[in-house]
């Protein structure tokens, strides 16, 4: 038996959304041709569309479907980047958190090393929430020269929701404008896009029961985005590429769904969650719970616990649980799978070891009272043996 | 036995992981990302390291249906195997980066951490053979293919790391394990062997060397000395260019008095002398060996036996004799290009006895 415990990286298909979708796989048409089958597959993206625009608080007309959260994201940054500068040059600046995940952090070093961008990776406090007073400072320093600021609703590793609301006010007052990726808030507290303010926001189909591949970017009318792909120019002339209608429809199917259910969700896992991370605390006194302690919407995703085991390598935990059937991340960045210390325990200022010794726990819609059950009847001899292999690993430099 | 199958992403490492499940043991992949920086590492089929390498060995794991890994071992690589390399050729010697992986990485930093996980042993690709003696200890012997004899790299591993290791391929000829991946669907049958030194991508070791050293190097030029008419016949771009033995790339202008060509039979690294001459003069009758590691029992008596100087080199009879922190070797066959720094392994008949590190020659 599978305890899956990695929702966060990717949570099961939900059936009406697997339904949904595969009612679409029989059936010929591409979206944009003009006869009766073209029609047809037509009608269902953009019914698909506003089922989306619905449940997330936008315009039909604000949702660009993408290839997934990484290239909403591409899109958003560059596409945000290019039209702002090209409308005055001045404007090179772009602001971001410490805390991003890589489909953030990567394009902007990228346009940081070729397109000029000047980026400035605000940092966070301990428990990962964006430093407002820093950025505040930012803005103020040069508020004509920000192109814009990124800053995600939720982070994916220690579940720190960000306060988007300050920072949409902070921009605004200057005209700039704002980015977020919410792929991982999405279903799990409440998200609207109008009331939130933001101008962009990344979402995608696999974080939220939905199928892989498929996402949007949903953005204001009004924002200017200067295109990544180009070809057909099928949605709203910022992405091109054949539109994928199976892929839209269960991607819409799982986003009515995951915001529908979301309060029930919430409190369930949270409740779920709570149990878990003092559990483990209990076998294993010396870890320690990393993230916003408090559990409401407004501080903390209800699925994510985080937790450092002073001593262990993440990677052993991970191996060992592994082994019994136990499956969760070590929350850090993987670069060729070659693990690495993650850059948020890092920001939020934990030292290598401490980074390297920690591991997610992220639960979802089919986490059960038994997963939890099996991992606390776990956690305690792991932790053990991964901290006799931890400290060889670390200190030992004699042959055995 | 729980068993931690060290998968380069090479053909032997795969068919080793393979032929270890199929005896019925619990093992379980690990590729050892070695490099702090793996795109910078080497690309191609040439090396290891790279995440080709990686994703090679990740497929090879999914066919055999064992759960496979990545460690990173980057740091203690780089302490342990890269900086003890400068430093060797820093000091005019010329070290086998390989046996040093061996001994404080692939059987130590990685049989330590699976141990205390759980794990038994080790299995790797290495082409040698274990097997049990009349005293009980585990006796390490050569390869049945001798061209692919690795038991010279393995000569640095004590009993007790013995004890945790598995070399399924060593009664096997390569053919046959290249046949046997392709039988067993693994793509890496026809990938070529790894040649050269890992992390020296483009296999310049001198350039590399050049600017690993940098400032550090003990010299950057220095005469290219004649051993018999001790004139100087030209100058050079840094002692650790040289090793001894060496004949190419000496760029000297003007040739020997007798035609014949002149080889590097000494380095010296402080002036950054260093001195060529002919062949004839680099036979090595004797060797002074420290830091040395021992197989099984260290033998306490002089030793008939013969000994290997290098990769896939020849091998020597000699009398091993033990000395307070290593021992001497007196060559009855001589031997010719030898430098300090390399490793001396001592066999009786195929059995490796132990191992050390060559301090100093005579000739």
């Amino acid at each position: 038996m599978t305890v899956y415990l990695d929702h966060a990286a990717t949570t099961p298909i939900l059936p009406e959304a697997a339904a949904a979708m595969t009612a679409q796989l029989g059936s010929v048409g591409n979206a944009n041709s003009l006869h009766a089958s073209g029609r047809a597959a037509r009608r269902v993206v953009e019914e698909s569309r506003e089922t989306v625009a619905r449940a997330l608080g936008c315009r039909p007309g604000e949702v660009v479907f993408t290839s997934g959260g990484t290239e909403a994201d591409n899109l958003a940054l560059k596409g945000l980047y290019w039209s702002r500068r090209a409308s005055d040059p001045a404007r090179v600046r772009i602001l971001s958190s410490a805390v991003e995940h890589h489909a953030v952090l990567d394009p902007l070093h990228w346009l940081a090393e070729e397109e000029d961008a000047q980026v400035e990776l605000i940092g966070v406090d301990a428990v990962g929430r964006l430093d407002l007073d820093a950025l505040r400072a930012s803005i103020e320093a040069d508020p004509g020269s920000v192109a814009l600021v990124s800053v995600m609703w939720a982070n994916n590793e220690v579940g720190t929701v960000q306060p988007i609301a300050e920072v949409v006010a902070l921009a605004h007052e200057h005209g700039i404008p704002v980015h977020t990726d919410a792929v991982q808030a999405v279903g799990q507290v409440p998200v609207d896009f109008a009331a939130s303010g933001v101008d962009a926001m990344t979402v995608t189909g696999h974080k939220i029961g939905g199928p892989y591949g498929i996402g949007a970017l949903l953005v204001r009318r009004e924002v200017q985005l200067t295109a990544l792909l180009h070809g057909g120019g099928q949605e709203r002339d910022v992405r091109s590429g054949t539109i994928d209608a199976p892929a839209i429809a269960g991607f819409a199917a799982a986003c009515e769904l995951a915001v529908k259910h979301q309060p029930a969700l919430a409190d369930g896992l949270a409740r779920l969650r709570d149990r878990l991370e003092a559990g483990v605390l209990a076998r294993v006194p010396e870890a320690i719970s990393n993230g916003d302690p408090d559990a409401g919407a407004e501080h903390r995703l209800p699925g994510n616990a985080h937790l450092t085991f002073p001593g262990c390598e993440g990677d052993s935990l991970l191996m060992l649980l592994d082994a019994r059937g136990i499956e969760c991340s070590t929350g850090s960045a993987c670069n060729a799978g070659v693990p690495q210390a993650s850059h948020v325990l890092l920001a939020m200022g934990y030292d290598d070891e401490q980074a390297r010794g920690s591991l997610r726990f992220s639960l979802g819609h089919t986490s059960t009272e038994a997963d939890v059950d099996a991992l606390l009847e776990a956690i305690g001899p792991v932790v053990e043996r991964a901290r006799a292999a931890g400290q060889t690993s670390r200190a030992g430099k004699e042959p055995v | 036995m729980k068993v931690l199958a060290a998968m380069s992403g090479g053909v032997d490492s795969a068919v080793a992981a393979a032929r270890a499940a199929e005896a019925g043991h619990d093992v379980t992949g690990i590729h050892l990302a070695l490099s702090r920086n793996p795109k910078s590492y080497r690309t191609g089929a040439r090396g290891c390291c790279t995440i080709e390498d990686s994703n090679d060995a990740r497929r090879a794991a999914d066919v055999i249906g064992i759960p496979f890994y990545v460690w990173d071992l980057s740091d203690r690589f780089h302490e342990d195997v890269v900086e003890d390399f400068l430093s060797e050729y820093a000091g005019g010697r010329t070290p086998n980066p390989c046996l040093r992986c061996n001994e404080k990485i692939k059987f130590a930093a990685v049989l330590e951490r699976g141990l205390a996980l759980g794990f038994d042993a080790v299995v790797t690709g290495h082409y040698a053979q274990l097997r049990t003696g009349a005293d009980g200890l585990i006796e390490m012997h050569r390869a049945v293919d001798a061209g692919k004899d690795q038991s010279y790299v393995l000569g640095v591993l004590t009993q007790d790391q013995l004890a945790h290791s598995l070399f399924p391929l060593g009664d096997t000829a390569k053919p046959e394990i290249r046949a046997e991946a392709e039988r067993r669907g693994l793509q890496v049958a026809d990938k070529p062997d790894s040649h050269d030194i890992c992390f020296i991508s483009d296999g310049d070791t001198g350039g590399w060397l050049g600017e690993k050293l940098g400032e550090s190097a003990p010299n950057t030029s220095g005469p290219i000395v004649d051993s018999e008419s001790g004139e100087v016949l030209g100058e050079h771009e840094g002692s650790w260019r040289f090793t001894v033995g060496q004949r190419k790339g000496l760029r000297i202008g003007t040739p020997a008095a007798d035609g014949k060509p002149r080889f590097v039979l000494d380095i010296e690294p402080v002036s950054g002398t260093v001195t060529v001459g002919p062949r004839e003069a680099l036979a090595v009758t004797g060797l002074t060996c420290i830091r040395p590691l021992w197989c099984g029992t260290a033998p306490d008596a002089p030793l008939e036996c013969t000994v290997q100087l290098r990769a896939h080199g020849e091998e020597h009879r000699a009398v091993v004799v033990p000395s307070t922190d290593g021992f001497d070797v007196t060559l009855r066959d001589a031997a010719s290009g030898i430098a300090p720094g390399q490793a001396c392994v001592i066999y009786d008949g195929t059995r490796v006895v132990g191992s050390g590190t060559i301090a100093a020659t005579e000739r």
